[in-house]
């Protein structure tokens, strides 16, 4: 019989192959879900790994998708290292887009490039503004951020189409729940023309840097993540866990923040219902395929975005659902957590004890 | 006929070979020892014995028949009963209860009740079944777990470290109930590494080193360098500890009054003491009786105490952050060094970091070289056995990191080292080290503060003993004129009688 048996340490190279592995088998369970839906495999796969690759455009989506997914993923892993929950970067991301828009409605025709900042900066804050009230809340009535996170994500929409509905919706826009396009200088500058990949990857990979240097170099992002690894140790030397805590949940609440600021005043260009595009929770999971560390997050984040980009191409292409994206990311996510159990244990293939066999037949 | 032999049992785990061909043999009526530092394997033969683990090869034969003993069940079945180190006891029931619900069902509460009063009554065992384990000492919830274990009329004992939570005269108390035991007939298994306990007790003695025998003796015809050659495999370290020549008053702890932050902890009560430049303050007492709350208070990892109640040279402290206590000369050694004093899955370089900001720049950044460096110099310095400065503090053993936590706050150079526990489940070569270390900082005029459960720890290094009991410090006593019945005694919290009679007490509470 095949038996889990711990291992001495835990191992190195498993935690390293151990997101392959997972990418492997999430592949596998893929083709076959492709033949059960009637598709032929080969086809569905290279919806999902060859398509996204093919061009300049298809390339510049790819980049598009994964730069929120990586801004976000960087903050929850700050927040994850200190033990803190946040679940809720989804209402973050969208608290930017809003604090965001409503700078960018501020423009008119004659304003310079420079309110780029200040939409940034607002983005930015507008995020710290949501995830802190999960902080206070947990400081001060130890309310679990787990729950406030998340419940705050359903607050943030209603906000959102309180708005779209109301006072912000655009007065020539047919009625439809949505702002004004935002006008041209108020636009995230491209990199290329006719690409929307604009100066929001270039902003992420910076922070990728950034982030790396604060988590190890920094003796703040240190004394963070003791309080994660062991609350005792912290208290003993002395690390603060409430600073820790507002720490870790400002740092996320103005990455999603300013991922929502990026995307509302880039690809998108206005406020509409269809902003909450799902990037929040689905940069939980870049967190952890990524390992919570700054360059293996730069990559799940594109793996993350691949998938996007092949469920869209799936949807046009062959006529699946585009929940098929959704599907793969949560199957991702489980083998993960599967192939995690390698890390700390190895599989040993063992013939049945003889002791037992005979203490069986005792009995 | 032997009660209980052992022949070549072995067990091995993924990284340790905790038993190698380990023989017992133990008589009807005989109290046998099982001797050997932490880690040589005592506590998984034990096991062995007791059903709870299975070994990988060897034979168990009780009254002479093969047998094997799948779990605790079966071996209770034999007459086999442990009383383990640590008690499992519900605080809320009353001790009757407790003993009724590890029982037979064909007992009724009644019957248990009557049945416990005879028992301890018969073995000397001063028990009230009536009353709840919380409000029993450490020592009665022992006796509680002992006769639960005589209600089932072993005809094997097995004792595992259990004098480690008693007073010396609960320890004699103890020693007549087994005696007593051991006359009826009843075998013994006595677990330890004391070593004049093993001699005072015991009929037979097998050592144990590195999961093997190195040795079965009878104690008492033995001196304790021949048992700690079997033990360790070399003479027992000897300390040199010369006068000391205190000086001006480095820790002024005054009016110290606690509530506990839990529902099982100790309140303090108006604790008095002081600490002096260059000498070892010791401070005596069973487990739990406020010492974890205290240390908590002059760590700085509870900050509730008033200001004034804790001074370092002559300033109030009580509300400062550990990190400010540091800055001004006080380092900490907590008991529990995996988690508290280290983060397990971090490097030795990495934990140098808790308590030591030499490597971290004005600016916040860390420089990583300067702190591989440190933790290079501690491991050589204080002869840590460990892969290196990057080898994660779990990967340790206790005493080597033990080794390295002490060497991080001595090399400090603190004016004023408060240690917990400073050699407990270490080695005895690592022990030895420990306590040379800190009378060495002693000498070099550091005011030192050492809380311990192992008096003999405690007589070796402290220049003058203060013991803590139910919240409350007692007076100071001089160690070379305190003996260990007195201060056994004030363990239990009677110290005024004494203490009355005594200059050193009206110096301490002027």
């Amino acid at each position: 019989m095949l038996r889990l048996e711990a291992r001495p340490a835990p191992s190195r190279a498993a935690s390293l192959l151990s997101p392959l592995l997972a990418l492997a088998v999430t592949v596998v369970i893929g083709i076959a879900l492709f033949a059960l839906l009637g598709k032929d495999p080969a086809r569905g796969l290279a919806m999902f790994f060859v398509e996204p690759f093919r061009g300049a455009y298809a390339v510049s989506e790819l980049f598009v998708k994964a730069t929120p997914l990586m801004l976000i993923g960087l903050g929850l892993a700050v927040c994850y290292r200190a033990n803190v929950w946040n679940i809720g970067a989804e209402g973050q991301f969208l608290l930017g887009a809003i604090a965001a828009t409503w700078v960018a409605l501020q423009a008119t025709p004659g304003t310079g490039h420079w309110i780029v900042v200040p939409i940034l900066l607002a983005g930015i804050a507008g995020g710290m503004a949501w995830a802190a009230i999960v902080a206070f809340l947990r400081d001060r009535a130890n309310a679990s951020e787990i729950l406030v996170s998340l419940m705050l994500v359903y607050v943030s929409v209603q906000l959102l189409n309180w708005l779209v509905y109301g006072a912000w919706k655009d007065p020539e826009g047919y009625n439809f729940p949505q702002t004004i396009t935002f006008l041209e200088p108020t636009r995230i500058p491209r990199l290329f023309a006719g690409l929307r990949l604009n100066i929001g990857l270039p902003i992420a990979l910076l922070a990728v840097g950034a982030f790396w240097l604060y988590l190890f170099r920094a003796f703040g992002g240190f004394r963070m993540q003791v309080g994660g690894l062991a609350a005792a140790a912290a208290r003993y030397a002395g690390f603060s866990s409430r600073r820790a805590l507002w720490t870790a949940l400002l740092i996320s609440g103005g990455m999603s923040g300013l991922a929502g600021a990026l995307e509302v005043a880039g690809p998108v260009g206005q406020l509409t219902p269809y902003v909450p595009a799902g990037y929040g929770f689905a940069a939980i999971i870049v967190a952890f395929v990524g390992r919570l560390h700054p360059v293996g997050i730069l990559f799940s984040s594109l793996l993350m975005s691949l998938f996007y980009l092949g469920g869209e191409y799936a949807q046009s292409r062959l006529g699946l659902p585009k929940s098929i994206t959704g599907v793969f990311q949560g199957v991702l996510l489980f083998c993960l957590l599967a192939s995690d159990t390698l890390i700390h244990y190895r599989v040993r293939w063992q013939p049945a004890h003889p002791q037992h066999a005979a203490a069986g037949k005792d009995a | 006929m032997l009660r209980l032999e052992l022949t070549d049992i072995s067990k091995q785990y993924p990284a340790v070979k905790a038993n190698d061909r380990v023989s017992l043999r133990v008589e009807p009526g005989q109290i046998h020892a099982v001797l050997g530092e932490n880690g040589a394997g005592k506590s998984t033969l034990m096991k062995i014995i007791y059903g709870a683990t299975r070994p990988d090869e060897g034979q168990i034969r009780w009254d002479g028949q093969a047998v094997e003993i799948r779990n605790p069940q079966e071996a209770r079945a034999l007459g086999i009963a442990m009383v383990f180190q640590h008690f499992s006891l519900f605080d809320t029931l009353t001790a009757a209860e407790n003993v009724w619900l590890g029982l037979d069902r064909s007992w009724s509460l009644a019957d248990v009740t009557r049945r416990i009063t005879e028992v301890a009554h018969e073995y000397g065992l001063d028990v009230d079944p009536l009353r709840p384990v919380h409000t029993l000492s450490v020592g009665e919830r022992q006796r509680v777990e002992i006769v639960r274990a005589l209600l089932t009329k072993p005809r094997l004992l097995i004792l595992d470290e259990p004098t480690s939570v008693l007073t010396p005269q609960a320890v004699q108390a103890l020693f007549v109930t087994l005696r007593k035991l051991a006359a009826e007939g009843c075998s013994i298994l006595y677990i330890s590494h004391k070593l004049d306990e093993i001699r005072a007790l015991c009929h037979r003695c097998t050592v144990m080193r590195g999961g093997r025998v190195t040795g079965e003796v009878d104690p008492r015809g033995l001196g304790n360098a021949d048992l700690s050659r079997l033990m360790i495999g070399a003479e027992p370290p000897q300390l040199e500890h010369r006068q000391a020549t205190p000086g001006d008053a480095v820790l002024a702890v005054r009016g110290l009054t606690l509530a506990r932050t839990g529902a099982f902890g100790a309140d303090l009560a108006d604790i008095a003491f002081e600490v002096r430049r260059g000498e070892i303050l010791g401070i005596a007492g069973v487990s739990g009786n406020g010492q974890q709350e205290l240390m908590a208070a002059l760590s700085g990892e509870d900050e509730r105490a008033p200001p004034e109640a804790i001074r370092l040279f002559g300033q109030p402290i009580g509300h400062h952050s550990p990190r400010r206590r540091r800055a001004q000369g006080l380092h900490f050694v907590p008991e529990e060094r995996l988690g508290r004093g280290a983060v397990p899955s971090l490097s030795l370089a990495q934990n140098t970091l808790l308590t030591r900001t030499e490597a971290v720049g004005r600016s916040g950044w860390i420089r990583v070289g300067q702190a591989v460096a440190l933790a290079q110099r501690l491991i050589e310095r204080y002869n840590v056995k460990a892969a290196g400065p990057h080898a994660p503090a779990r990967s340790l053993s206790g005493g080597n990191l033990q080794k390295f936590i002490v060497g991080r706050e001595i090399d400090a150079g603190p004016r004023l080292l408060v240690v917990s526990q400073p050699t407990w489940g270490v080695d005895v070569g690592a022990a030895a080290q420990i306590r040379g270390a800190l009378i060495a900082l002693r000498d070099a005029g550091c005011a030192v503060l050492v809380v311990s459960e192992d008096l003999d720890e405690l007589f070796e290094v402290s220049d003058r003993l203060v013991v803590i009991a139910r919240g409350r410090v007692s007076p100071s006593v001089p160690a070379p004129q305190a003996t260990r019945e007195q201060v056994g005694r004030w363990m239990s919290g009677l110290w005024h009688d004494d203490a009355a009679a005594s200059g050193e007490a009206a110096h301490a509470a002027a």
